[in-house]
C-alpha cells in the first residue's frame, strides 16, 4: 500500500489532527523565535520600499510620464509583495529537513507514525498561513509611503490566483526541501539557488517579455510567472475570471502535477537517505 | 554466536516483541574497508556496520546489547527504528514486517537515544505535545500524560521551561518521558544514561524497571556493564557488527568460568566481554563513535 493510500484510508478528522501536530509545532516555534520574525518583516519592508521607490525615481528622472508613476509603483509593489509571499512559503518548506537536522530531531519525527504526506501538508498549511500574515504586515507597513489607487482592483480574482497558485508553490517548496536531505552539506544553499532562479525567470520586477528568448521559455516552467501575471492583471487592469480563466487553469494544472509528483520524489529521496544513512547526517 | 548459549523459548510470532533475522548493513566509505563491486561494476569500498545479526526477544523482556563505540549498536537501533534500511535480512515487530511495512510498526515502538534531541526553544510540554499528537493522541490526553510522566521523573516544575534552560540530565528525562508518552509495546533505549550524573542515572534506570512491569519489552544498548547486568534479562555482545555471544548474565559468566579455572561468581561482565571479543571495552571505545557517519561520501 502506498503512503497516499494510507492517508486516504484514515478518517478525515484523524488526518486533520495529525497535520495539526505540525502546524501547532511550527506555531510554537514561530512564537519562541519571534525576534527572527521581526528581522524578516523589517527586511521585507525595507526591500519593498527600496524597490518600489524606483518608480518615483523614474518619474523624477523623466524616464516615465507623471501619469504612469502610480501604475509602475503598483507594478513593483505587486512584485515585491508577491516575492515576499513566495519566498516565505519556499523558505518554510525548505526548512522541513534543515530545521529538524539543526535541532537533531529528524529521527524522532521520522519515527512517528504520521505519513509523510500528512507531515508535508501540515507544514505547507503553516507555510501558507505564515507567509500570508508576514506579507500582509509588510504591505500594511509599506502602503503609507505611496499614493496608490486600489479602486479598480478585482480582489476576488487576486485571492483566487494566490489561493490556487499557492498549491503549486507548495509543490515547488517540497521539491526544494528535498535538497537538504540529498545533500546535507550544500542542500540549503542549493534550495536558495532554486529560489534565485525562480526570481530571475518569473518576472518579479519586470515583465518576462524583456528576457532573452531562452529565459522566456524557461519562465513558463515557473508557476510564479503565472501567479504574478494573474495578480497583476487583477490589480492593474481589474481583470476577472472571464479574462484570466486561462491563468487560473494553468496554475491549477501546475498544482495538480507538482504536489503529487513532489510527494513521490520526496518519498524516493527519503528511502535513498535511509539506505545510505544520510538521514541523521549533519551538514 | 556462541553455541553454549540457550535459545529463547518459542512463542507465537505476533507476541514476539522483536525478531531480527540475519540483518546486514553495509555503508560506502572512504579509506579502509572491503572493496566490492558496486552499481555499474565499479569497485567501491564498504564497511559492514551490522553483520548477519539475529536474535529474538521474549515478551516483556529487557534485552541488552553490549558493545563498544563503533560496534554497530547505533546502526542496529536505527534499523529497528525504521530509520535505516538494511541490505539483507528481516525485522519483525510483534509479527509485523518492519522493513516492508514500517508504518505498521511505528505505533508500537519508540526510542530514547544518548542525545536527547528536542526543539530547544520550545518547552518540555510543547515538545511532548507535538510528539504525542503525532502519534494520534488527543491534545488534552497528551497534556495529562505528559504532566504525569514529568512528575514521575521529578520534572513537574520544569514542564513549561524552554529545553535550553534544562540540564543535560533533565533533558534526558524529558526524552524518556517522550518515549513512554505514546504507550509503546517495544522500547528501544540507545545508551539512555550516557553522560548522566549518578542521581539522574538512577532515576532513569529505576523508571525503566518500573515500565517493564507495565508490560513493555525493552531493547537496551549500552557499554555500561554494570547497568546491563543490573537491568537486563538477557544480553548479547556486539563486536565488529556481529553478535558474538548471547544469554543471561549467569549463563555468560558460567561459560567464561568453564573455559578457565575460575569460579563463575568471580567473573564479572568486563571479563565476559574480554573473553568473547578478545578486547576490553575501553580498548574498543578508542574506535570512532559512529563509523557509519564517517562512511558516506560527501554530497
Amino acid at each position: 500500500m502506498t503512503q497516499l493510500e494510507d492517508v486516504v484510508r484514515l478518517p478525515a478528522p484523524r488526518r486533520v489532527a495529525l497535520g495539526w501536530a505540525f502546524f501547532e509545532r511550527q506555531t510554537n516555534l514561530w512564537k519562541r523565535y519571534w525576534a527572527w520574525e521581526v528581522v524578516w518583516v523589517v527586511y521585507g519592508v525595507v526591500n519593498t520600499l527600496a524597490i518600489t521607490f524606483i518608480a518615483k525615481e523614474a518619474s523624477h528622472g523623466g524616464l516615465i510620464r507623471p501619469g504612469e508613476v502610480s501604475r509602475l509603483t503598483l507594478f513593483l509593489l505587486i512584485g515585491t509583495l508577491t516575492w515576499a509571499y513566495l519566498s516565505a512559503v519556499l523558505d518554510d518548506m525548505s526548512l522541513v529537513i534543515t530545521w529538524e537536522r539543526w535541532e537533531g530531531t529528524i529521527e524522532h519525527t521520522f519515527m512517528t507514525p504520521v505519513s509523510r504526506t500528512i507531515h508535508l501538508i501540515g507544514m505547507s498549511v503553516f507555510g501558507v498561513v505564515h507567509a500570508t500574515i508576514r506579507t500582509a504586515v509588510i504591505m500594511a507597513c509599506a502602503l503609507p509611503f505611496f499614493d496608490i489607487n486600489f479602486s479598480h482592483v478585482n480582489w476576488t480574482e487576486v485571492v483566487a490566483v494566490i489561493a490556487i497558485g499557492s498549491v503549486s508553490l507548495v509543490g515547488l517548496g517540497i521539491l526544494t526541501g528535498i535538497l537538504p536531505m540529498l545533500y546535507p552539506e550544500r542542500g540549503v544553499q542549493m534550495s536558495f539557488m532554486v529560489q534565485a532562479l525562480v526570481l530571475l525567470v518569473s518576472g518579479v520586477y519586470y515583465g518576462i517579455d524583456v528576457l532573452p528568448g531562452w529565459l522566456q521559455a524557461a519562465s513558463h516552467l515557473s508557476p510564479a510567472t503565472f501567479m504574478l501575471n494573474g495578480v497583476r492583471a487583477a490589480m492593474l487592469n481589474g481583470a476577472g475570471f472571464g479574462s484570466e480563466g486561462r491563468t487560473l487553469l494553468i496554475l491549477a494544472i501546475f498544482g495538480l502535477v507538482m504536489v503529487p509528483s513532489s510527494l513521490v520524489v520526496f518519498a524516493a529521496a527519503e528511502r535513498w537517505a535511509k539506505k545510505t544513512g544520510r538521514l541523521k547526517r549533519q551538514g | 554466536m556462541n553455541s553454549a548459549i540457550r535459545r529463547p523459548s518459542e512463542v507465537p510470532d505476533d507476541q514476539v516483541p522483536l525478531d531480527v533475522r540475519n540483518v546486514t548493513k553495509r555503508f560506502r566509505r572512504r579509506g579502509r574497508g572491503q572493496s566490492q563491486p558496486g552499481p555499474g561494476g565499479r569497485r567501491r569500498t564498504y564497511h559492514t556496520a551490522v553483520h548477519s545479526v539475529s536474535f529474538r526477544m521474549r515478551p516483556q523482556e529487557i534485552y541488552g546489547v553490549i558493545g563498544a563505540n563503533g560496534s554497530g549498536k547505533s546502526s542496529l537501533i536505527r534499523i529497528l527504528s525504521t530509520l535505516i534500511i538494511p541490505d539483507e535480512g528481516d525485522v519483525l515487530i510483534f509479527g509485523r514486517d518492519a522493513l516492508r511495512s514500517p508504518a505498521s510498526v511505528r505505533p508500537l515502538l519508540n526510542r530514547v537515544s544518548a542525545d536527547p534531541s528536542f526543539f530547544r526553544a520550545m518547552s518540555a510540554l510543547e515538545n511532548l505535545l507535538f510528539y504525542g499528537r503525532a502519534y494520534g493522541i488527543a491534545g488534552p490526553l497528551v497534556r495529562r500524560r505528559s504532566l504525569d510522566l514529568l512528575t514521575r521523573l521529578g520534572l513537574e516544575h520544569e514542564a513549561k521551561e524552554p529545553m535550553t534552560e534544562l540540564s543535560r540530565g533533565q533533558q534526558q528525562k524529558v526524552a524518556v518521558a517522550r518515549a513512554f508518552l505514546t504507550g509503546p509495546r517495544l522500547m528501544l533505549l540507545d545508551e539512555p544514561t550516557t553522560g548522566l550524573d549518578p542521581r539522574s542515572k538512577r532515576t532513569v534506570q529505576s523508571f525503566i524497571s518500573d515500565v517493564r512491569r507495565d508490560g513493555v519489552a525493552i531493547l537496551l544498548t549500552t557499554h555500561d556493564m554494570e547497568e546491563a547486568d543490573q537491568l537486563c534479562d538477557r544480553l548479547a555482545f556486539l563486536a565488529g557488527g556481529r553478535i558474538v555471544a548471547e544469554g543471561t548474565s549467569e549463563e555468560l559468566r558460567a561459560h567464561v568460568a568453564g573455559s578457565t579455572t575460575r569460579n563463575a561468581d568471580d567473573v564479572d561482565m568486563e571479563d565476559v566481554f574480554m573473553a568473547f571479543t578478545g578486547r576490553s571495552i575501553e580498548e574498543d571505545e578508542e574506535e570512532p563513535e559512529s563509523r557509519e557517519e564517517l562512511q558516506n561520501d560527501t554530497a
